[in-house]
Parts: C-alpha cells; structure tokens; sequence
C-alpha cells in the first residue's frame, strides 16, 4: 500500500465519519460542522486522484487539485451562508433547533434564551 | 526520507487524521468542536503536502482551517445556551448504531473504488505542462486557475459575492446598512491589542509575498486574500479599528472591484482573442496579473465580511 492509496482510504473514512455527524447531531452548527469533515473528504480524495496522475515533471495533476482551491473557497462561503442563517434563527426564537414540533422543546429552552 | 520512514510517517498522520476527525464529531461541547476542527484542517494540511499539493496546503491552512475555524468558533460562543437543549434531541442508542452502520457502508464503497481505480491514472498533467510556456507562469496550479480553466475562478469569485449578499440580506430591517459583528473592542485585551499590532504588519508582507510567488510557486491570491481577511479580523477584534458599515459605497466597490475586472478581462478576450476569458498571444502573463492583483483586496474584503457577519447594530 503507497501514500495515496492509504490517505484514499482515509478520505472514505472521513466521508463516512462526516456523513453520521451530518445525521445524528441534533445540534445546526454541528450539522453545519461535520458536513465540512464529509466535504473535506470529498476534497482528499480529489487529491488522491491528482497524486495518482502524477507525472511531467509534476508532483500530482494540477487540475484536480486546482478544482480543489475553488472547492474550499466555495464550501467556505456556504458554510458562512449556513451559519449566518442559523444565527438569525437564534436571535429570532432564541433556540437553534431544526425540529419542526417546537412546543415541548420551547418549554424546555424557555429558562435558557 | 527513504520509502519506509515515509510510510510511517503516512500511516502515523493518517491515524492523527482519524483521531482527531472522530474527537471534533463526537465531543460534548460544541466549542471544543470547533477548535479540534481548526487542528483537524492543520493536520489536513501535512497530508495535502504528502500528497505533493503545496497550494492546496495553503489554501486549506488559511481558509479550510483558519477562516472557517474562526467562524464556527464565533458562532458557537453566540449558540453556547441552546446547547443543552439541543442535547435532549440527540437520537437513541438503536439509532444511533444503524446510522453509524449505514455511514460505514458508505465509507467501505468509497475505500473499494478509490482502491480500485484504473492503473495507471488517466492525468492531465502531460498536457498542463505542454501549455504552461504559453502561459508564462511557472505553477501549473496558478495556470489551470487563471487560465486553463479560469471560467470556475471567475465563478467562484461571484459565488463569493452571493454568499455575501445572502449574508447581508438576513440583517434585521433597523440596522440594514449598519455595522456588522460585535461592537469594537468586545473581546480587549492588552495581549490581543499587542498581537495585532505586532502582527499584522508581518501578515501583510506575509500575504503580499504569497501573492507575488503566486506566477511560479506554491501560493496566489486564495492565499493571501486569506491571510490578509485574517489580519484584519485580528485589528478588529482587538479593537483597534472598527468594521466598516457595510452600505459604505468604497466597501462595495473594493468587493464587487475584482469580478468586474475579471469579466472585463473576459469580454476582451472575446474581442481580441475570439473566445471569451481567452488571452492575446504574448500577453497573457500581463493579463492573469492584472486579474490576481485586482481579486486579491475583493477576495480578502469577501472573506472578512462573511466572518463578520449580517450588520448587527446601526453606525
């Protein structure tokens, strides 16, 4: 097994391990959070493939690892979008929670907002 | 480093990787969370090295870790007390296990095909090397950003501003037009004022330097825009200066500035080149030049100004 390969299984491994934070977190800025994780796999295994294109005289394939500059400053942008989203739920009801059925649990978040 | 030492070296980073990745996701406190991320993104940044991605490393050290890390750290703080609500929602064990199931699947497909892949690896690097003279840059990187493929970084720049204007659009109506984040000197302290007064004449130089190599090494205007955005959190933060109320006329110029010139740019290729984003014979390097110095104070306004947030008080 090379540097690639192994660090290409790490990317899947990170996918996985975002994608269940992305579900089970209950919690907006953590959803928000593991989604970068899942994404930052997604990007890894862009720069797996680059590696594994590696030749004239280049370490790895610029143009997946150019895709992957653009990548980061786009998932830069949404999450700033997300989290300024979650923001002004915040400081519109004073909860930050995606849960539909919100009359027990505004009861409970009564005594923190 | 001889083979094996490297292997080693893979295989304890890719195990800090994981670590790390699987503390961020499961610890208690989102706060926490937010900074085992900021390591995370460092961690990131070795591998994207051992993957011989400079610039990728760079990128994500500044804006995957640094910028995005800064936002959630401050966003957390502001969500500190639904936090125990928001645990009582946590779904059961039985759950839980199906999830954690589901995910491994997902992850073991992906592993198979990565491993799978055709060897050896169908790659563009033959052909962004034949056409890089014609460029006159030296990073194929820079290249493929700016000229082969430049009509994604135009893109990406007007995401930018989209990203901004839905930003500014969840301003309440009192203060649309006002100031964003927390009023000035919220967080003084004498370090932090010594900080940002130390440093960032450093990260200007740092960034400016980044910006210039950016032609024929690792670096460019992500980068420096990035270290740049950082800075002027950091002089902000410390309260040394105040944010700019975000319906100033200059502030708007200086973020829409390097799009405009970059279709510009674009629309003169149309003319003279006889395809839109394509450059004159021999003046290509002139042009991409242009293109970056114009971007690099939009990108690091753009950057800055998502940090910040909606105007949150009047001026």
């Amino acid at each position: 097994m090379n540097g690639a390969a192994l660090f290409g299984v790490i990317a899947a491994a990170l996918v996985g391990l975002g994608l269940y934070g992305l579900i089970v977190h209950p919690q907006p800025l953590r959803k928000i959070l593991s989604f970068n994780v899942l994404g930052s796999g997604v990007f890894l295994i862009f720069g797996v493939v680059a590696r594994r294109g590696a030749g004239a005289g280049m370490g790895g394939d610029p143009v997946p690892q150019a895709l992957v500059i653009t990548g980061i400053v786009v998932a830069f942008s949404a999450t700033a979008l997300a989290v300024a989203l979650l923001l002004r739920l915040f400081e519109e009801t004073g909860r930050a929670s995606l849960r539909s059925d919100v009359s027990n649990a505004n009861d409970e978040a009564g005594g923190n907002s | 480093m001889t083979d094996a030492l490297a292997l080693a070296f893979d295989f304890g980073l890719a195990a800090l990787v994981l670590i790390v990745a699987t503390w961020t996701l499961l610890t208690r406190e989102t706060a926490a969370a937010a900074v085992g991320f900021v390591a995370y993104g460092l961690l990131l940044t070795l591998v994207w090295m051992r993957l011989a991605a400079p610039d990728v490393a760079l990128t994500e050290a500044a804006i995957g870790s640094g910028v995005t890390g800064t936002l959630l750290l401050g966003a957390a703080a502001r969500l500190r007390p639904t936090e125990a609500a928001a645990e009582a929602e946590q779904p059961g064990k039985a759950m839980r296990f199906v999830v954690a199931l589901l995910c491994a699947s997902v992850s073991a497909g992906i592993a198979g095909t990565i491993l799978m892949l055709p060897d050896p690896a169908p790659t563009l690097a033959a052909e962004a090397a034949a056409a890089l003279p014609e460029t006159g840059l030296g990073n194929a990187v820079t290249a493929v950003l700016l000229s082969f493929r430049s009509i994604d970084t135009l893109l990406e720049t007007v995401v930018l501003l989209l990203a901004l204007l839905g930003v500014w659009s969840l301003a309440p109506d009192r203060v649309w037009g006002g100031r964003p984040g927390p009023r000035d000197g919220a967080y003084q302290s004498e370090v932090l004022t010594f900080l940002a007064q130390i440093l960032a004449p450093f990260g200007i130089v740092v960034a400016m330097h980044f910006f210039w190599i950016g032609a024929d090494a690792p670096g460019g205007k992500f980068q420096a825009a990035a270290i740049l955005a950082a800075m002027w959190i950091l002089v902000q933060r410390a309260g040394l200066v105040d944010s700019p109320p975000v319906s100033r006329r200059w502030l708007r110029l200086v973020v829409v500035a390097g799009p405009v010139v970059f279709l510009a740019i674009g629309f003169l290729g149309s003319a003279t080149a006889g395809a839109f984003l394509a450059y004159p014979e021999g003046y290509a390097k002139p042009l991409i030049v242009a293109i970056e110095a114009a971007l690099l104070p939009s990108l690091a306004a753009a950057l800055a100004l998502l940090v910040a947030g909606p105007p949150a008080r009047t001026e």
